[in-house]
């Protein structure tokens, strides 16, 4: 199928973490938002996590796409 | 249960999936030229793609929920589930009739049947599978928008018809294709959204072998978190294969055989091998290779899931065991109006001192739900002793009502995100269920349009129109679906009762499925009346059994006996009641179909059943390929994991 599903899944990885991580930033310095998470600020730290995940897969699809444009593709029905 | 408040970086996240979702529906609507585009993907998927769609396709929320209710209720065992229950029959998918599926060209498991049996065998499948399809999915979102108004305080109807109507546009435009993307995404958002619950309740515990400790102490007296009456050995809660010794041993109630036979091969196999919801990822895939090794490439995370989806119900019972800052297990919730009648009933057998069983049973068909005994002793003791207030003897009676096992994730979620980690993880749980919609609704369209409507009701028609019924078949089937999610909110029951027949008609179909792939003398005949056989076994073995402790019902069963005046066949527990009735079912309709074909005149030659009869289609030559892409090798692999696996928790 034409869209490579790899290209929405970074773009909105990418998003989230961006969103989680700076939300964590602005509400570091409460200690009763991180109660739950044990004292951790987990909204930095995950959303870092996520925004490497969705950078990974940006740059996958990426990669994908150039090898697609390079070869003519015998496999590729479309 | 109490409400959750959401901060607007939740609103954020939760808007931002849904906009996404929505817009691969419509990037996608471009590709959609033909009927098999949109009900088939046009076969053009990669490998990996329909590996993730084949496990989310399964892990719908209400498995997210149910098992972490699995992992309190029962431990360790529940992995089975996963280990037992999944892995070696994906395998046995992939490796063996992933050849017949893909290569037969057929567009759908019915389908299929058609061409191996007759039309009679494709017909019932169809029916009984368009069906509940339409009523599971129809069921789950009932449950996401009662979650919704429970947790957040919203709208009941506009939960239903707004989450119905996301699902409809991006099916509506992009067809499976949509649905199998959104599914990987959902994948993602269930392993990164749950994580750090997992990774905090860890931490929190001390680590494995501290939970560990804990749930032997669990397991020596379970009565104290009302997760049983009866003791159980240490291991109950921890060990996967080492409580299974006896009966008696574990909270499951089942033994090894009735788990191994009942779970790990009829039910399994049953599920994996011939639900089309599952089966139809893989037959989206590119190529033969790449739908062979799909199901593999679901089986390797799939082994690992019982950590993010099994672990926070054991990590729960841990945490209540603890009391730690005063968390308990949630128990199912009580009416307001009801206590009108309870509290009065509570005082007064305070007064007169009467027996907490008595209380317990005088107070239950009020509440709607059962009491623990030993926290109903402690309260009336407590109320002889000196006067509670009305508000506090509320909650304390709300406390020792049974454990609402389904909501053991929420309360996990609710205790360790802060907002932003909340958000996340409901959206991932919001995922779960519009993609569960999704598959279903996209099953449904394939079976409908090309098994019913194409078969029977308008044959030789052009692409387009075929197109035209598919799209127009996603409008009926969440219509559907959304009247499904109103009668189950109407009827509570309707829930169990689905999938009591779900079970009737899933146990007896992988021996439909074994005998016709692997022995060409199977009949139509044989095949026909050797489901309709194995169904009905079914249907008489739950009328003639009961769960101990289960009052008999048409639901519970245990009907058909209590109405002939002879005592039903008791079980240790539904689950044990459950394996031994797929058990029977299996063996019956195995037996049935292979009497009936002996004795039948075959209806196909062997020329006709060229690709359709393992020993009829010429040897898939997979020796071109890399090794480690060869289903049969990475099968043997992933089972040896499977296999290690088991022996660390053993």
């Amino acid at each position: 199928m034409g869209l490579d599903i790899r290209l929405p899944i970074g773009i909105m990885f990418t998003f989230l973490g961006v969103t989680l991580t700076l939300y964590g930033l602005l509400t570091a310095s409460s200690a009763e938002t991180y109660r739950p998470s044990l004292g951790i600020n987990m909204n930095l730290w995950w959303g870092l996590v996520l925004l490497g995940f969705g950078a990974v897969m940006l740059v996958l699809a990426g990669r994908g796409r150039k090898a697609d444009a390079s070869k003519t593709g015998p496999e590729d029905k479309k | 249960m109490q409400q959750i408040h959401l901060a607007w970086v939740d609103y954020v996240i939760l808007l931002a999936y849904t906009g996404f979702v929505v817009g691969i529906g419509f990037a996608l609507k471009r590709y959609m030229k033909t009927s098999a585009d949109f009900l088939m993907s046009g076969r053009s998927i990669p490998a990996w793609v329909t590996g993730l769609a084949f496990i989310s396709a399964n892990l719908g929320a209400l498995e997210v929920i149910g098992m972490a209710a699995n992992g309190a209720k029962y431990g360790m065992m529940s992995c089975h589930f996963y280990w037992l229950g999944a892995i070696p029959a994906m395998i046995f998918l992939a490796v063996f009739m992933m050849p017949f599926y893909y290569g037969s060209k057929a567009r759908s498991v019915p389908e299929y049947l058609k061409m191996r049996f007759d039309e009679r065998v494709r017909c019932l499948n169809s029916i009984s599978f368009a069906v509940m399809t339409m009523l599971t999915s129809g069921i789950s979102m009932h449950v996401l928008a009662d979650l919704l108004r429970q947790l957040l305080g919203w709208d009941y109807n506009i939960c239903l018809w707004v989450c119905s109507a996301v699902v409809l546009v991006y099916v509506f435009k992009g067809g499976l294709t949509s649905a199998i993307y959104t599914e990987v995404l959902q994948f993602f958002m269930i392993v990164l959204g749950f994580a750090p619950v997992i990774y905090l309740g860890l931490k929190d515990l001390g680590g494995w072998s501290h939970v560990k400790d804990t749930l032997e102490q669990v397991a020596r007296a379970p009565q104290g978190l009302n997760l049983a009456t009866t003791n159980f050995p240490a291991n109950a809660w921890t060990g996967a294969w080492s409580p299974l010794r006896t009966v008696a041993g574990n909270p499951m109630g089942v033994d090894w055989f009735g788990l191994t036979f009942g779970l790990g091969f009829v039910l399994a196999f049953g599920y994996w091998c011939t639900n089309f919801l599952v089966v139809q990822r893989a037959m989206a895939a590119r190529n033969m290779s790449a739908a062979r090794r799909t199901p593999i490439i679901a089986a390797a995370p799939k082994m690992f899931f019982p950590i993010l989806v099994i672990l926070p119900g054991m990590l729960a019972v841990a945490l209540a065991f603890t009391a730690k800052d005063g968390y308990h297990l949630p128990t199912k919730p009580i009416d307001t109006a009801a206590f009108a009648q309870i509290l009065p009933a509570v005082k007064n057998a305070a007064a007169q001192a009467s027996d907490a069983e008595t209380v317990c049973r005088q107070i239950s068909p009020a509440a709607g739900v059962k009491f623990s005994p030993e926290r109903i002793a402690a309260l009336l003791k407590e109320i002889a002793a000196g006067p509670v207030s009305d508000e506090a003897l509320r909650q304390r009676i709300q406390d020792a009502a049974e454990n609402d096992y389904n909501n053991v994730m929420l309360s996990m979620l609710k205790r360790y995100c802060p907002a932003g980690l909340l958000g996340l993880a409901l959206t991932a749980l919001l995922a779960s269920f519009m993609s569960g919609m999704a598959g279903n609704v996209t099953a449904f369209n394939t079976i409908w349009t090309y098994d019913l409507y194409q078969a029977y009701l308008a044959p030789n028609r052009g692409d387009d129109h075929y197109m035209w019924v598919g799209r127009a078949t996603t409008v009926v089937g969440i219509l559907i679906s959304i009247a499904c999610a109103y009668i189950a909110k109407q009827y509570g029951n309707i829930m169990d009762m689905v999938q009591l027949v779900f079970g009737f008609v899933n146990a007896p179909l992988f021996a439909t499925f074994l005998l016709g792939m692997f022995w060409r003398r199977t009949t139509g005949h044989g095949a026909f009346f050797g489901l309709l056989g194995g169904t009905l076994t079914s249907a008489l073995f739950h009328g003639l059994t009961l769960a101990r402790g289960n009052t008999p019902g048409f639901i519970k069963g245990g009907w058909l006996a209590h109405l002939s005046g002879a005592s039903p066949t008791l079980f240790p527990s539904e689950m044990a009641q459950n394996f031994w009735l797929a058990c029977c079912a299996f063996s019956v309709c195995f037996l049935l179909t292979a009497g009936l074909s002996l004795a039948t005149r075959r209806t196909k030659t062997d020329q006709e059943l060229t690709g359709l009869v393992y020993s009829l289609t010429p040897k898939q030559k997979d020796s071109e390929q890399a090794w480690y892409l060869r289903p049969a090798v990475a099968g043997v692999f992933l089972l040896l994991v499977c296999l290690v696996l088991n022996l660390i928790f053993w």
